[in-house]
């Protein structure tokens, strides 16, 4: 039986200045801040537990050029569960832990709110002629990617080294429904011919087929073992071979298709002859080429395309799903597998019908367009323009909002989920504890909360099961308690850890 | 690759729910299409930014991750 699936999403946004010599750090610092300035988020993250160097396959890998983890740069955590945070030179999210893909794509969408919102407040603050301006891609076109990660639980009792493999096959081909589409190729190889347009953002920038890194020498699967929950029962699977999608039904789908296809795994029903020879190069040829032409070889010698071997995938993942007695997404299985039916059959016969849902078939559909109008006298700088300019986190110029692109959430909602963590995991616990204590919280963790009730220790509440702490768990137990010390005397010694300092600060 | 994009000319999209299929087919449909594209092409060229080449070529990000 497959793991219950928790996800969650982690995107850097692209972050530009306009008008004034700010460094990128400095830019999306201004942006965390003028979010947290207003009392909508909590700055204090708890670091224990943090370890980007653990390696799934070998252990501690000190040598292996990691993230170093940064503790001066605004972090903060929100009412809704979600981490809001500068990493490196760009602001990111990561939305909280979700039980359901639909909840996913929620907090997504939530996070595109906050981002859109801290722009507005930062860009009000901004001199005259200044602002800042931010961008749900992953690419600059010049070489340099930033990027949107995935997050599942995994069971501990899955071999790394199977799991890898055969998710492998899916990570090059998922491409066909989840590219954003990118105008040009990055990191040329010799020998290989630059592309006009491709499906992916991400495609050009993997060089291994697994390893630690996420910076540089990017693996199509990444070994970062660090599961922020019980370590002996779950793994939490990271993945880094994805793009930043504008179309929530892209999302939808590129979380979905990953998180049955883990249970498809879990339950060893994985259909092994789809391996695929030299996925490496493979990632960047499904990309390169949008008539989905290209055929990849696996190594039971069968050739076939991109879509071909996704349709069997989806084949073998509906026939196990039919088995099953529970739906490892809560509920969204059954839609998952119809939209992902809907999208090959379109991809089969014609792209373009699939124009509402797939990011990259919208913005070539306006390349193309473009193209054509100009006879292709088209400077390659205003068609890059274009595809910039889909991912604009502002309203007026987002391309994207222009796309008739298919919606899943409404606004409304979103807003709500700006604030209001999910109701099926521990998110609940966290965000509800800081919406309620904001200054009795000291830190948070995605696995501990650390509380300051003013005696000479501090209070460290672990929550290492990422399916505890729910509405149905905690909400009377909060809403009886008037103080943290209640809340502490009530979940008991056992469930408190007295420290002495907070790691956080 | 250009010869390959080219061919593949935009017939249109959808704008309901995700698992409908377009119905659209026959001259008046794919004329209808192609007057959604062209005035989507319209907003395009007006919203796009107006030193759009210039910001493209100055937008230059440091890697993430």
């Amino acid at each position: 039986m497959p793991t219950p699936k928790i996800c969650g999403i982690e995107t850097e946004y692209g972050i530009f200045v306009r008008g004034a010599d700010l460094t990128p750090m400095m830019a999306s610092s201004l942006i965390v801040n003028a979010y947290s300035d207003e009392g909508l988020a909590l700055r204090a993250w708890d670091f224990t537990g943090e370890q980007p160097d653990f390696d799934a396959r070998v252990g501690w890998r000190p040598e292996a050029d990691y993230p170093e983890v940064e503790v001066l740069m605004a972090n903060t955590v929100l009412t809704n569960g979600a981490r809001y945070y500068v990493d490196h030179a760009h602001p990111e999210i990561s939305t909280p832990e979700c039980r359901s893909v639909s909840d996913v794509v929620l907090y997504d969408r939530a996070g595109e709110e906050i981002l859109r919102s801290s722009m507005e407040r930062a860009n009000a603050r901004l001199p005259e002629g200044v602002e800042i301006v931010l961008h749900k891609n992953n690419s600059d076109g010049k070489g340099n990617s930033y990027g949107c990660h995935e997050n599942y639980l995994v069971s501990r009792d899955v071999p790394f080294g199977r799991l890898a493999a055969q998710l492998t096959s899916h990570f090059v081909t998922r491409q066909v429904y989840t590219g954003a589409g990118k105008v040009g190729t990055e990191c040329s190889r010799d020998g290989e011919a630059d592309v006009l347009f491709q499906l992916s953002q991400r495609a050009d920038f993997f060089e291994e087929e697994v390893g630690l890194e996420t910076t540089v020498r990017r693996p199509i699967i990444n070994t970062r073992d660090e599961p922020h929950c019980d370590p002996e029962r779950w793994r939490r699977l990271h993945v880094i071979a994805g793009d930043a999608n504008m179309s929530e039904n892209a999302t939808f789908l590129k979380v979905g298709t990953t998180a049955l296809i883990l249970g498809l795994i879990e339950d060893n029903k994985f259909p092994d002859h789809l391996r695929i020879v030299d996925p490496v190069t493979e990632i960047r040829h499904v990309s390169h080429d949008p008539s989905l032409q290209h055929v990849v070889t696996c190594e039971s010698g069968k050739q076939i395309t991109a879509v071909d071997l996704q349709i069997e995938l989806f084949n073998s993942t509906q026939k196990w799903f039919n088995t099953l007695d529970m739906d490892p997404t809560n509920g969204d299985g059954a839609e998952i597998l119809s939209l992902w039916e809907t999208v090959l059959n379109a991809l089969t016969s014609q792209p373009e019908k699939a124009a509402h849902i797939i990011d990259w078939v919208a913005k070539k559909r306006v390349i193309d367009g473009m193209m054509a109008r100009h006879s292709e006298n088209i400077p390659l700088e205003r068609l890059r323009a274009i595809d910039l300019q889909y991912h604009d986190m502002n309203r007026e110029r987002c391309l994207a909002y222009r796309m008739s692109l298919a919606t899943r959430v409404t606004h409304d909602d979103a807003r709500r989920a700006m604030t209001e963590p999910p109701a099926d995991t521990r998110a609940f616990f966290r965000g509800e504890c800081i919406r309620k204590w904001p200054h009795d919280v000291s830190s948070a963790n995605w696995d501990s909360m650390v509380f300051d009730i003013g005696g000479p220790l501090l209070q460290r509440v672990p929550m290492m099961d990422p399916f505890k702490g729910t509405q149905s768990h905690v909400a009377a137990l909060l809403n009886s308690c008037e103080s943290v010390t209640a809340l502490l005397d009530a979940l008991g010694h056992d469930a408190v850890e007295p420290v002495a300092d907070d790691p956080g600060w | 690759m250009q010869e390959r994009i080219r061919q593949q000319k935009s017939t249109g999209s959808e704008q309901t729910a995700p698992s409908e299929e377009v119905q659209a087919s026959g001259s008046e449909a794919s004329e209808k299409l192609k007057s959604d594209i062209d005035d989507l092409l319209d907003e395009i060229d007006e919203v796009l930014e107006s030193n759009a080449e210039e910001f493209v070529k100055n937008y230059v990000q440091k890697g993430g991750e």
